[in-house]
Protein backbone atom coordinates (compact mmCIF):
# COMPACT_ATOMS: atom_id res chain seq x y z
CA UNK A 1 0.00 0.00 0.00
CA UNK A 2 2.51 2.42 0.86
CA UNK A 3 4.55 2.03 -1.49
CA UNK A 4 1.62 2.75 -4.72
CA UNK A 5 0.48 5.49 -2.50
CA UNK A 6 3.74 7.39 -2.51
CA UNK A 7 4.60 7.87 -6.33
CA UNK A 8 0.53 9.02 -6.31
CA UNK A 9 0.97 11.51 -3.92
CA UNK A 10 4.12 12.61 -5.34
CA UNK A 11 2.50 13.63 -8.71
CA UNK A 12 -0.78 15.33 -7.30
CA UNK A 13 2.02 17.80 -5.34
CA UNK A 14 4.04 18.12 -8.75
CA UNK A 15 0.63 19.19 -10.56
CA UNK A 16 -0.33 21.24 -7.96
CA UNK A 17 3.28 23.20 -8.14
CA UNK A 18 3.09 23.69 -11.83
CA UNK A 19 -0.53 25.16 -11.66
CA UNK A 20 0.47 27.26 -9.24
CA UNK A 21 3.69 28.44 -10.61
CA UNK A 22 2.28 29.04 -13.90
CA UNK A 23 1.11 32.50 -13.70
CA UNK A 24 4.24 33.62 -12.51
CA UNK A 25 6.31 32.25 -15.22
CA UNK A 26 3.79 32.93 -18.38
CA UNK A 27 6.73 36.22 -19.03
CA UNK A 28 9.56 33.92 -19.04
CA UNK A 29 7.60 31.11 -21.75
CA UNK A 30 7.01 33.96 -23.85
CA UNK A 31 10.36 34.97 -24.03
CA UNK A 32 11.80 31.47 -24.33
CA UNK A 33 9.63 30.79 -27.12
CA UNK A 34 10.92 33.56 -29.24
CA UNK A 35 14.45 31.41 -29.30
CA UNK A 36 13.03 27.91 -29.96
CA UNK A 37 12.24 29.79 -33.28
CA UNK A 38 14.74 28.34 -34.87
CA UNK A 39 14.22 24.96 -33.72
CA UNK A 40 10.70 24.55 -34.70
CA UNK A 41 11.87 25.74 -38.49
CA UNK A 42 14.02 22.67 -38.13
CA UNK A 43 11.78 20.25 -37.13
CA UNK A 44 9.45 21.55 -39.41
CA UNK A 45 12.06 20.88 -42.77
CA UNK A 46 13.31 17.69 -40.69
CA UNK A 47 9.02 17.18 -40.93
CA UNK A 48 8.37 17.64 -44.53
CA UNK A 49 11.67 15.23 -45.35
CA UNK A 50 10.75 12.37 -43.14
CA UNK A 51 7.30 12.74 -44.39
CA UNK A 52 8.75 12.63 -48.41
CA UNK A 53 11.37 10.01 -47.75
CA UNK A 54 7.91 8.20 -45.90
CA UNK A 55 5.95 8.75 -49.32
CA UNK A 56 8.24 8.23 -51.48
CA UNK A 57 10.21 6.01 -50.40
CA UNK A 58 8.86 3.79 -48.08
CA UNK A 59 5.66 3.36 -48.81
CA UNK A 60 6.20 2.16 -52.06
CA UNK A 61 8.39 -0.61 -50.68
CA UNK A 62 5.97 -1.38 -47.73
CA UNK A 63 3.23 -1.50 -50.41
CA UNK A 64 4.35 -4.16 -52.80
CA UNK A 65 5.09 -7.82 -51.80
CA UNK A 66 7.89 -9.23 -53.61
CA UNK A 67 7.38 -12.39 -55.21
CA UNK A 68 9.34 -14.85 -57.20
CA UNK A 69 8.35 -16.67 -60.22
CA UNK A 70 8.37 -20.82 -59.66
CA UNK A 71 10.99 -20.91 -62.01
CA UNK A 72 14.12 -18.66 -62.54
CA UNK A 73 13.59 -18.82 -66.82
CA UNK A 74 16.84 -17.77 -68.67
CA UNK A 75 15.64 -15.93 -72.10
CA UNK A 76 19.02 -15.16 -73.35
CA UNK A 77 20.13 -18.82 -73.35
CA UNK A 78 16.76 -20.38 -75.02
CA UNK A 79 16.44 -18.19 -77.72
CA UNK A 80 20.14 -19.74 -78.65
CA UNK A 81 18.08 -22.73 -78.93
CA UNK A 82 15.07 -22.20 -80.90
CA UNK A 83 14.67 -21.04 -84.38
CA UNK A 84 11.90 -18.69 -84.91
CA UNK A 85 12.93 -16.11 -82.31
CA UNK A 86 10.28 -15.03 -79.97
CA UNK A 87 7.49 -16.75 -81.86
CA UNK A 88 8.87 -19.95 -81.37
CA UNK A 89 7.25 -20.13 -77.97
CA UNK A 90 5.39 -17.09 -77.97
CA UNK A 91 3.12 -18.46 -80.98
CA UNK A 92 -0.21 -17.23 -83.02
CA UNK A 93 -2.62 -19.86 -83.55
CA UNK A 94 -3.88 -20.25 -86.74
CA UNK A 95 -7.20 -18.62 -86.19
CA UNK A 96 -5.40 -15.34 -85.16
CA UNK A 97 -5.47 -15.25 -81.15
CA UNK A 98 -2.04 -15.07 -79.99
CA UNK A 99 -0.63 -17.91 -76.87
CA UNK A 100 0.90 -15.56 -74.38
CA UNK A 101 2.73 -17.31 -71.50
CA UNK A 102 4.08 -21.19 -72.63
CA UNK A 103 2.10 -23.94 -71.26
CA UNK A 104 3.34 -27.46 -70.09
CA UNK A 105 2.67 -28.87 -73.68
CA UNK A 106 5.16 -26.63 -75.27
CA UNK A 107 8.00 -27.07 -72.74
CA UNK A 108 7.88 -30.34 -72.97
CA UNK A 109 8.70 -30.72 -76.83
CA UNK A 110 12.11 -30.67 -75.15
CA UNK A 111 11.95 -31.46 -71.60
CA UNK A 112 10.65 -34.57 -71.28
CA UNK A 113 13.63 -35.41 -69.61
CA UNK A 114 16.71 -33.51 -67.72
CA UNK A 115 19.11 -31.80 -70.50
CA UNK A 116 21.45 -30.22 -68.53
CA UNK A 117 22.78 -29.43 -65.11
CA UNK A 118 20.73 -26.05 -64.19
CA UNK A 119 18.96 -26.66 -61.15
CA UNK A 120 16.37 -24.86 -62.91
CA UNK A 121 15.47 -27.21 -65.34
CA UNK A 122 15.92 -30.07 -62.95
CA UNK A 123 13.43 -28.38 -60.49
CA UNK A 124 11.13 -27.82 -63.96
CA UNK A 125 11.04 -31.19 -65.17
CA UNK A 126 11.00 -32.46 -61.48
CA UNK A 127 8.53 -30.99 -60.01
CA UNK A 128 6.03 -29.96 -63.05
CA UNK A 129 6.73 -32.39 -66.24
CA UNK A 130 6.95 -35.55 -64.40
CA UNK A 131 3.65 -35.05 -63.07
CA UNK A 132 1.90 -33.01 -65.59
CA UNK A 133 1.46 -29.62 -63.03
CA UNK A 134 1.26 -26.55 -65.28
CA UNK A 135 3.97 -24.14 -63.78
CA UNK A 136 1.90 -21.27 -62.14
CA UNK A 137 3.91 -18.75 -64.04
CA UNK A 138 3.22 -14.82 -62.21
CA UNK A 139 1.84 -12.70 -64.84
CA UNK A 140 3.56 -9.28 -64.96
CA UNK A 141 0.92 -7.50 -67.19
CA UNK A 142 -2.05 -9.89 -67.18
CA UNK A 143 -5.12 -7.63 -69.51
CA UNK A 144 -7.93 -7.38 -67.27
CA UNK A 145 -11.20 -9.01 -68.43
CA UNK A 146 -12.97 -5.55 -69.90
CA UNK A 147 -9.58 -5.45 -72.68
CA UNK A 148 -9.56 -7.16 -75.89
CA UNK A 149 -5.90 -6.89 -76.88
CA UNK A 150 -5.52 -7.74 -80.74
CA UNK A 151 -1.16 -9.38 -80.93
CA UNK A 152 -2.13 -10.21 -84.38
CA UNK A 153 -2.74 -6.06 -85.55
CA UNK A 154 0.29 -5.20 -84.18
CA UNK A 155 2.77 -7.56 -85.18
CA UNK A 156 1.35 -9.37 -88.63
CA UNK A 157 -0.89 -6.20 -89.40
CA UNK A 158 1.70 -3.57 -88.58
CA UNK A 159 4.61 -5.98 -88.52
CA UNK A 160 5.91 -4.36 -84.93
CA UNK A 161 8.55 -5.65 -83.21
CA UNK A 162 8.16 -7.66 -79.89
CA UNK A 163 10.92 -5.37 -78.36
CA UNK A 164 8.88 -2.22 -79.52
CA UNK A 165 6.07 -2.88 -76.33
CA UNK A 166 8.09 -5.74 -74.03
CA UNK A 167 11.33 -4.71 -74.24
CA UNK A 168 14.48 -6.46 -74.34
CA UNK A 169 13.02 -9.61 -72.29
CA UNK A 170 14.99 -11.69 -74.90
CA UNK A 171 18.08 -11.06 -73.62
CA UNK A 172 17.83 -11.29 -69.85
CA UNK A 173 19.33 -14.00 -68.07
CA UNK A 174 16.83 -14.24 -65.01
CA UNK A 175 12.70 -13.42 -64.84
CA UNK A 176 12.67 -10.10 -62.49
CA UNK A 177 10.96 -10.17 -59.10
CA UNK A 178 7.05 -9.68 -59.47
CA UNK A 179 5.80 -7.13 -57.31
CA UNK A 180 1.90 -7.27 -56.34
CA UNK A 181 0.39 -3.87 -54.74
CA UNK A 182 -0.99 -5.27 -51.37
CA UNK A 183 -3.81 -3.05 -51.85
CA UNK A 184 -5.30 -3.66 -55.05
CA UNK A 185 -3.66 -7.34 -56.11
CA UNK A 186 -2.37 -5.80 -59.54
CA UNK A 187 1.51 -6.22 -60.69
CA UNK A 188 3.46 -3.61 -60.11
CA UNK A 189 4.24 -3.23 -63.94
CA UNK A 190 0.62 -1.99 -64.45
CA UNK A 191 1.51 1.29 -63.04
CA UNK A 192 5.76 1.48 -63.13
CA UNK A 193 8.79 1.28 -61.25
CA UNK A 194 7.93 4.94 -60.73
CA UNK A 195 5.74 5.95 -57.92
CA UNK A 196 5.60 9.06 -59.64
CA UNK A 197 4.11 7.77 -63.01
CA UNK A 198 6.91 8.64 -65.22
CA UNK A 199 8.50 6.64 -67.56
CA UNK A 200 11.54 6.15 -69.49
CA UNK A 201 10.77 2.88 -71.77
CA UNK A 202 7.13 1.86 -73.48
CA UNK A 203 7.34 -1.35 -71.65
CA UNK A 204 7.86 0.66 -67.95
CA UNK A 205 4.34 0.47 -67.86
CA UNK A 206 1.10 -0.85 -69.99
CA UNK A 207 -2.20 1.59 -69.53
CA UNK A 208 -4.44 3.03 -71.75
CA UNK A 209 -2.47 6.03 -72.00
CA UNK A 210 0.29 4.25 -73.15
CA UNK A 211 -1.25 2.92 -75.85
CA UNK A 212 -2.64 6.06 -76.83
CA UNK A 213 0.66 7.37 -77.04
CA UNK A 214 1.79 5.41 -80.21
CA UNK A 215 -1.55 5.91 -81.69
CA UNK A 216 -1.93 9.54 -81.56
CA UNK A 217 2.04 10.26 -82.66
CA UNK A 218 1.47 7.81 -85.32
CA UNK A 219 -1.54 9.59 -86.71
CA UNK A 220 -0.38 12.88 -86.53
CA UNK A 221 3.11 11.73 -87.62
CA UNK A 222 1.13 10.08 -90.97
CA UNK A 223 -1.34 13.62 -91.33
CA UNK A 224 2.03 15.45 -90.87
CA UNK A 225 4.45 13.56 -93.62
CA UNK A 226 2.11 12.28 -95.59
CA UNK A 227 4.41 9.48 -96.11
CA UNK A 228 2.94 7.35 -99.00
CA UNK A 229 5.61 4.55 -98.16
CA UNK A 230 3.47 0.61 -98.63
CA UNK A 231 4.20 0.29 -94.81
CA UNK A 232 3.03 3.46 -93.56
CA UNK A 233 0.03 3.40 -95.85
CA UNK A 234 -0.33 -0.23 -94.27
CA UNK A 235 -0.35 1.64 -91.27
CA UNK A 236 -2.45 4.20 -92.21
CA UNK A 237 -5.32 2.15 -93.07
CA UNK A 238 -5.05 -0.10 -89.80
CA UNK A 239 -5.67 3.42 -88.34
CA UNK A 240 -8.26 4.04 -90.16
CA UNK A 241 -9.72 0.25 -89.48
CA UNK A 242 -9.52 0.26 -86.09
CA UNK A 243 -10.21 4.37 -84.56
CA UNK A 244 -11.12 6.68 -88.01
CA UNK A 245 -11.42 9.35 -86.27
CA UNK A 246 -8.10 9.85 -84.56
CA UNK A 247 -6.61 10.60 -88.02
CA UNK A 248 -7.95 14.21 -87.72
CA UNK A 249 -6.67 14.58 -84.40
CA UNK A 250 -6.89 17.97 -82.08
CA UNK A 251 -5.09 19.31 -79.23
CA UNK A 252 -5.85 18.02 -76.18
CA UNK A 253 -7.80 14.64 -77.92
CA UNK A 254 -7.19 11.62 -76.05
CA UNK A 255 -7.97 8.22 -76.60
CA UNK A 256 -10.46 8.47 -73.62
CA UNK A 257 -12.41 11.67 -75.11
CA UNK A 258 -12.31 10.39 -78.80
CA UNK A 259 -15.75 9.25 -80.40
CA UNK A 260 -15.69 5.20 -81.19
CA UNK A 261 -12.43 4.72 -80.17
CA UNK A 262 -13.73 2.70 -76.73
CA UNK A 263 -15.08 -0.21 -78.79
CA UNK A 264 -11.34 -1.19 -80.41
CA UNK A 265 -10.18 -2.48 -77.11
CA UNK A 266 -12.90 -2.53 -74.58
CA UNK A 267 -15.14 -5.30 -74.76
CA UNK B 1 -27.98 10.73 -95.72
CA UNK B 2 -24.16 9.78 -96.66
CA UNK B 3 -23.30 6.52 -97.13
CA UNK B 4 -19.68 6.99 -95.40
CA UNK B 5 -19.21 3.40 -93.37
CA UNK B 6 -16.66 0.55 -94.47
CA UNK B 7 -19.26 -1.56 -93.61
CA UNK B 8 -22.68 -1.55 -92.29
CA UNK B 9 -23.56 -4.82 -90.37
CA UNK B 10 -27.09 -5.41 -90.40
CA UNK B 11 -29.77 -8.63 -90.03
CA UNK B 12 -32.30 -9.53 -91.71
CA UNK B 13 -35.33 -11.32 -90.18
CA UNK B 14 -37.46 -13.54 -91.99
CA UNK B 15 -40.68 -13.56 -89.74
CA UNK B 16 -42.50 -15.88 -92.02
CA UNK B 17 -39.66 -18.20 -90.97
CA UNK B 18 -39.41 -17.68 -87.81
CA UNK B 19 -41.18 -20.41 -85.43
CA UNK B 20 -40.47 -18.21 -81.78
CA UNK B 21 -38.74 -21.55 -80.88
CA UNK B 22 -36.54 -18.81 -79.22
CA UNK B 23 -32.85 -20.88 -80.01
CA UNK B 24 -31.39 -17.31 -80.90
CA UNK B 25 -32.18 -16.00 -77.48
CA UNK B 26 -30.60 -19.23 -75.37
CA UNK B 27 -27.91 -18.66 -78.13
CA UNK B 28 -26.97 -15.30 -77.57
CA UNK B 29 -27.75 -15.47 -73.83
CA UNK B 30 -24.55 -18.42 -73.88
CA UNK B 31 -22.49 -16.91 -76.03
CA UNK B 32 -22.40 -13.29 -74.16
CA UNK B 33 -22.52 -14.17 -70.40
CA UNK B 34 -25.91 -12.62 -70.28
CA UNK B 35 -26.71 -13.05 -66.50
CA UNK B 36 -30.03 -14.65 -65.31
CA UNK B 37 -32.46 -14.76 -62.50
CA UNK B 38 -33.80 -17.50 -60.77
CA UNK B 39 -37.49 -16.57 -61.66
CA UNK B 40 -36.80 -14.76 -65.47
CA UNK B 41 -40.78 -14.36 -65.47
CA UNK B 42 -40.69 -10.40 -64.19
CA UNK B 43 -39.22 -8.74 -68.02
CA UNK B 44 -38.65 -5.78 -66.14
CA UNK B 45 -35.95 -7.15 -64.55
CA UNK B 46 -35.00 -10.53 -67.04
CA UNK B 47 -31.86 -9.28 -69.39
CA UNK B 48 -32.40 -10.26 -73.10
CA UNK B 49 -30.34 -8.41 -75.76
CA UNK B 50 -32.40 -11.24 -77.92
CA UNK B 51 -36.09 -11.59 -77.18
CA UNK B 52 -38.64 -12.72 -79.07
CA UNK B 53 -41.99 -11.13 -79.24
CA UNK B 54 -45.25 -12.62 -80.04
CA UNK B 55 -47.86 -11.05 -81.63
CA UNK B 56 -51.16 -11.18 -82.93
CA UNK B 57 -53.92 -9.97 -85.63
CA UNK B 58 -56.41 -9.02 -82.74
CA UNK B 59 -58.92 -11.38 -84.98
CA UNK B 60 -61.13 -14.02 -83.32
CA UNK B 61 -60.98 -17.86 -84.11
CA UNK B 62 -61.14 -18.18 -87.93
CA UNK B 63 -58.66 -15.53 -89.14
CA UNK B 64 -56.74 -15.35 -86.23
CA UNK B 65 -52.62 -15.40 -86.68
CA UNK B 66 -49.67 -14.74 -84.32
CA UNK B 67 -46.50 -13.98 -85.74
CA UNK B 68 -43.06 -14.19 -83.23
CA UNK B 69 -40.69 -11.54 -84.03
CA UNK B 70 -36.93 -11.66 -82.39
CA UNK B 71 -35.74 -8.58 -81.41
CA UNK B 72 -32.32 -7.65 -81.25
CA UNK B 73 -30.42 -4.41 -80.65
CA UNK B 74 -31.08 -2.54 -84.10
CA UNK B 75 -27.99 -0.52 -84.26
CA UNK B 76 -29.65 2.75 -85.17
CA UNK B 77 -27.79 5.06 -86.89
CA UNK B 78 -30.17 7.98 -86.56
CA UNK B 79 -31.32 10.83 -89.30
CA UNK B 80 -27.27 11.10 -89.73
CA UNK B 81 -24.24 8.55 -88.90
CA UNK B 82 -23.79 8.37 -85.37
CA UNK B 83 -26.95 10.05 -84.31
CA UNK B 84 -28.55 6.81 -82.02
CA UNK B 85 -30.81 7.58 -79.57
CA UNK B 86 -29.09 6.18 -77.41
CA UNK B 87 -25.48 7.70 -78.18
CA UNK B 88 -27.19 11.21 -78.34
CA UNK B 89 -27.67 11.05 -74.97
CA UNK B 90 -24.95 9.57 -72.81
CA UNK B 91 -23.15 11.73 -70.89
CA UNK B 92 -20.77 9.31 -70.20
CA UNK B 93 -19.53 8.59 -73.64
CA UNK B 94 -19.95 4.96 -72.70
CA UNK B 95 -22.02 4.05 -75.68
CA UNK B 96 -21.04 4.63 -79.30
CA UNK B 97 -21.27 4.68 -82.62
CA UNK B 98 -18.74 2.76 -84.47
CA UNK B 99 -17.42 4.67 -87.56
CA UNK B 100 -15.71 1.21 -89.19
CA UNK B 101 -19.03 -1.19 -88.33
CA UNK B 102 -21.99 0.98 -87.56
CA UNK B 103 -22.34 -1.14 -84.79
CA UNK B 104 -23.42 1.21 -81.37
CA UNK B 105 -20.80 -0.02 -78.64
CA UNK B 106 -21.12 -0.45 -75.10
CA UNK B 107 -18.36 0.32 -72.74
CA UNK B 108 -19.12 -1.08 -69.44
CA UNK B 109 -15.93 0.12 -67.54
CA UNK B 110 -16.89 3.54 -68.46
CA UNK B 111 -20.91 3.46 -68.12
CA UNK B 112 -22.16 4.62 -64.46
CA UNK B 113 -25.62 3.10 -64.99
CA UNK B 114 -27.89 6.92 -65.33
CA UNK B 115 -30.11 4.78 -67.60
CA UNK B 116 -30.93 7.87 -70.16
CA UNK B 117 -30.06 5.58 -73.19
CA UNK B 118 -32.39 3.31 -71.95
CA UNK B 119 -35.00 5.75 -71.74
CA UNK B 120 -34.34 6.88 -75.20
CA UNK B 121 -34.46 3.62 -76.68
CA UNK B 122 -37.61 3.22 -78.77
CA UNK B 123 -37.04 -0.82 -78.63
CA UNK B 124 -36.58 -1.54 -75.35
CA UNK B 125 -33.34 -3.22 -76.25
CA UNK B 126 -31.19 -2.00 -73.48
CA UNK B 127 -31.30 -3.50 -69.99
CA UNK B 128 -30.04 -2.58 -66.70
CA UNK B 129 -28.07 -4.87 -63.89
CA UNK B 130 -29.50 -4.29 -61.10
CA UNK B 131 -27.60 -7.08 -59.44
CA UNK B 132 -24.13 -8.14 -59.79
CA UNK B 133 -24.49 -11.62 -62.01
CA UNK B 134 -25.09 -14.77 -59.52
CA UNK B 135 -24.13 -17.87 -61.51
CA UNK B 136 -24.50 -21.45 -60.96
CA UNK B 137 -22.32 -23.60 -59.06
CA UNK B 138 -19.30 -24.13 -61.61
CA UNK B 139 -20.87 -21.86 -64.53
CA UNK B 140 -18.53 -19.28 -64.65
CA UNK B 141 -16.07 -21.56 -65.75
CA UNK B 142 -18.30 -22.03 -68.57
CA UNK B 143 -18.05 -18.44 -68.94
CA UNK B 144 -17.05 -17.10 -72.60
CA UNK B 145 -13.69 -15.68 -72.26
CA UNK B 146 -14.32 -13.08 -75.36
CA UNK B 147 -17.38 -11.28 -73.18
CA UNK B 148 -16.63 -9.36 -70.32
CA UNK B 149 -19.39 -10.61 -67.49
CA UNK B 150 -21.02 -6.84 -66.33
CA UNK B 151 -21.40 -5.41 -62.95
CA UNK B 152 -23.80 -3.89 -60.75
CA UNK B 153 -25.22 -0.63 -62.16
CA UNK B 154 -24.53 -0.95 -65.97
CA UNK B 155 -26.51 -0.45 -68.95
CA UNK B 156 -25.91 -3.57 -71.38
CA UNK B 157 -27.54 -4.74 -75.15
CA UNK B 158 -26.53 -6.43 -77.82
CA UNK B 159 -23.53 -5.66 -79.71
CA UNK B 160 -24.02 -8.01 -82.84
CA UNK B 161 -21.51 -10.34 -81.16
CA UNK B 162 -18.68 -7.75 -81.66
CA UNK B 163 -16.10 -10.00 -79.81
CA UNK B 164 -16.83 -12.34 -83.23
CA UNK B 165 -15.87 -9.48 -85.54
CA UNK B 166 -12.45 -8.76 -84.04
CA UNK B 167 -11.53 -12.44 -83.54
CA UNK B 168 -12.78 -12.53 -86.90
CA UNK B 169 -10.56 -9.23 -88.45
CA UNK B 170 -7.58 -11.54 -86.17
CA UNK B 171 -7.90 -14.21 -88.27
CA UNK B 172 -7.46 -11.80 -91.03
CA UNK B 173 -4.41 -10.37 -89.85
CA UNK B 174 -3.05 -13.66 -90.43
CA UNK B 175 -3.59 -13.89 -93.73
CA UNK B 176 -2.09 -9.97 -94.72
CA UNK B 177 -4.81 -8.53 -93.52
CA UNK B 178 -7.56 -9.24 -96.02
CA UNK B 179 -11.00 -8.29 -95.98
CA UNK B 180 -13.14 -10.22 -93.96
CA UNK B 181 -15.84 -12.81 -95.83
CA UNK B 182 -19.28 -13.12 -95.40
CA UNK B 183 -19.21 -16.36 -93.55
CA UNK B 184 -16.46 -15.07 -91.08
CA UNK B 185 -17.96 -12.78 -89.12
CA UNK B 186 -22.06 -14.19 -88.19
CA UNK B 187 -23.91 -13.15 -84.77
CA UNK B 188 -24.43 -16.13 -82.32
CA UNK B 189 -28.19 -15.98 -83.19
CA UNK B 190 -27.70 -16.32 -86.70
CA UNK B 191 -25.77 -19.44 -86.26
CA UNK B 192 -28.33 -21.33 -83.89
CA UNK B 193 -31.84 -20.34 -85.87
CA UNK B 194 -32.75 -23.76 -86.88
CA UNK B 195 -34.94 -22.28 -89.46
CA UNK B 196 -32.69 -19.71 -91.01
CA UNK B 197 -34.85 -16.61 -90.36
CA UNK B 198 -31.71 -14.57 -89.46
CA UNK B 199 -29.60 -13.59 -91.92
CA UNK B 200 -26.36 -11.63 -91.06
CA UNK B 201 -23.60 -9.25 -93.46
CA UNK B 202 -23.08 -6.17 -94.30
CA UNK B 203 -25.45 -3.86 -95.75
CA UNK B 204 -23.03 -2.00 -97.93
CA UNK B 205 -21.95 -5.10 -100.02
CA UNK B 206 -24.23 -5.54 -102.29
CA UNK B 207 -22.70 -9.43 -102.88
CA UNK B 208 -24.17 -10.28 -99.40
CA UNK B 209 -27.11 -11.71 -98.74
CA UNK B 210 -28.82 -9.06 -96.79
CA UNK B 211 -28.13 -6.61 -98.92
CA UNK B 212 -29.65 -8.91 -101.60
CA UNK B 213 -32.70 -9.35 -99.35
CA UNK B 214 -33.72 -5.89 -98.41
CA UNK B 215 -32.34 -3.92 -100.94
CA UNK B 216 -31.66 -1.27 -98.57
CA UNK B 217 -31.90 2.65 -100.15
CA UNK B 218 -28.67 4.33 -98.05
CA UNK B 219 -29.31 7.24 -100.41
CA UNK B 220 -32.75 7.63 -98.02
CA UNK B 221 -32.21 6.82 -94.85
CA UNK B 222 -31.64 2.50 -95.36
CA UNK B 223 -35.18 2.33 -95.98
CA UNK B 224 -35.59 -1.07 -97.59
CA UNK B 225 -36.92 -1.25 -101.35
CA UNK B 226 -38.08 -4.80 -100.97
CA UNK B 227 -41.76 -4.51 -100.56
CA UNK B 228 -42.00 -7.00 -98.27
CA UNK B 229 -39.28 -5.33 -95.87
CA UNK B 230 -39.62 -3.22 -93.32
CA UNK B 231 -37.82 -1.99 -90.34
CA UNK B 232 -39.55 -1.42 -86.52
CA UNK B 233 -40.60 2.12 -85.94
CA UNK B 234 -39.56 3.04 -89.52
CA UNK B 235 -41.28 6.71 -88.71
CA UNK B 236 -39.32 7.41 -85.69
CA UNK B 237 -36.49 8.02 -88.21
CA UNK B 238 -33.79 6.04 -86.18
CA UNK B 239 -32.60 3.97 -89.07
CA UNK B 240 -32.09 0.72 -87.75
CA UNK B 241 -29.65 -1.96 -89.33
CA UNK B 242 -32.34 -4.78 -88.77
CA UNK B 243 -34.45 -5.46 -91.49
CA UNK B 244 -37.64 -7.87 -91.23
CA UNK B 245 -39.48 -9.64 -94.04
CA UNK B 246 -43.05 -10.57 -94.09
CA UNK B 247 -45.02 -11.70 -96.71
CA UNK B 248 -48.39 -10.61 -94.17
CA UNK B 249 -49.74 -7.14 -94.24
CA UNK B 250 -50.70 -7.17 -90.89
CA UNK B 251 -47.60 -7.94 -89.27
CA UNK B 252 -45.38 -5.01 -91.60
CA UNK B 253 -48.34 -3.15 -90.37
CA UNK B 254 -47.66 -3.62 -86.64
CA UNK B 255 -43.90 -2.67 -87.17
CA UNK B 256 -44.54 0.85 -87.15
CA UNK B 257 -47.47 0.84 -83.92
CA UNK B 258 -50.27 2.21 -86.06
CA UNK B 259 -53.70 3.52 -83.90
CA UNK B 260 -56.29 1.69 -84.35
CA UNK B 261 -58.22 4.49 -85.95
CA UNK B 262 -54.84 6.26 -87.11
CA UNK B 263 -56.03 6.99 -90.79
CA UNK B 264 -59.35 8.76 -89.37
CA UNK B 265 -57.19 10.78 -87.15
CA UNK B 266 -54.78 11.88 -89.53
CA UNK B 267 -57.45 13.26 -92.28
CA UNK B 268 -58.13 16.50 -90.57
CA UNK B 269 -54.28 17.51 -90.29
CA UNK B 270 -54.12 16.77 -93.94
CA UNK B 271 -57.04 18.57 -95.20
CA UNK B 272 -55.85 21.73 -92.46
Amino acid sequence: MSTSDGPAKKTIKDAAHETAVEPDTEGKIQKQDKGSGGSIILFFIFGVFASLILGWIIFPKLLYVKKKQPIDFNHAFHITQVDNGCESCHFFREDGTFSGVPKLDQCIDCHEEIQGVDRNEIKFVEDYVSKYRQVPWLIYSKQPNCVFFSHAAHIKGARMDCVTCHGHIGESTSLKVYEQNRITGYSRDIWGKNIAGFKKNPWDRMKMDDCAECHQRDAADIEKTNIKSPEHRYIDNIIKVFSPSSLSLEKGDSVQTQKDACFVCHK
Amino acid sequence: MKNNLNHRFGMVIDLDKCTGCGSCMVACMAENNVPFRKDESDKLLSITWMRVFRLNNGKPFPETDICYLPRPCMQCAGLHEGHSPCVSVCPATATDYGMETGIVSQIYTRCFGCRYCMASCPYHSRYFNWWDPIWPDGMEKYLSPNVSPRMRGVVEKCSFCYHRYQLAKDKAFMDGGRELKENEYQTACTQACPANAITFGDLNNPDHAVHRMVKPDLEHGGRPQNPHAFRLLERLGTNPKVYYLSSRKWIRHAGDNYLKNEAKMKKPVHHG
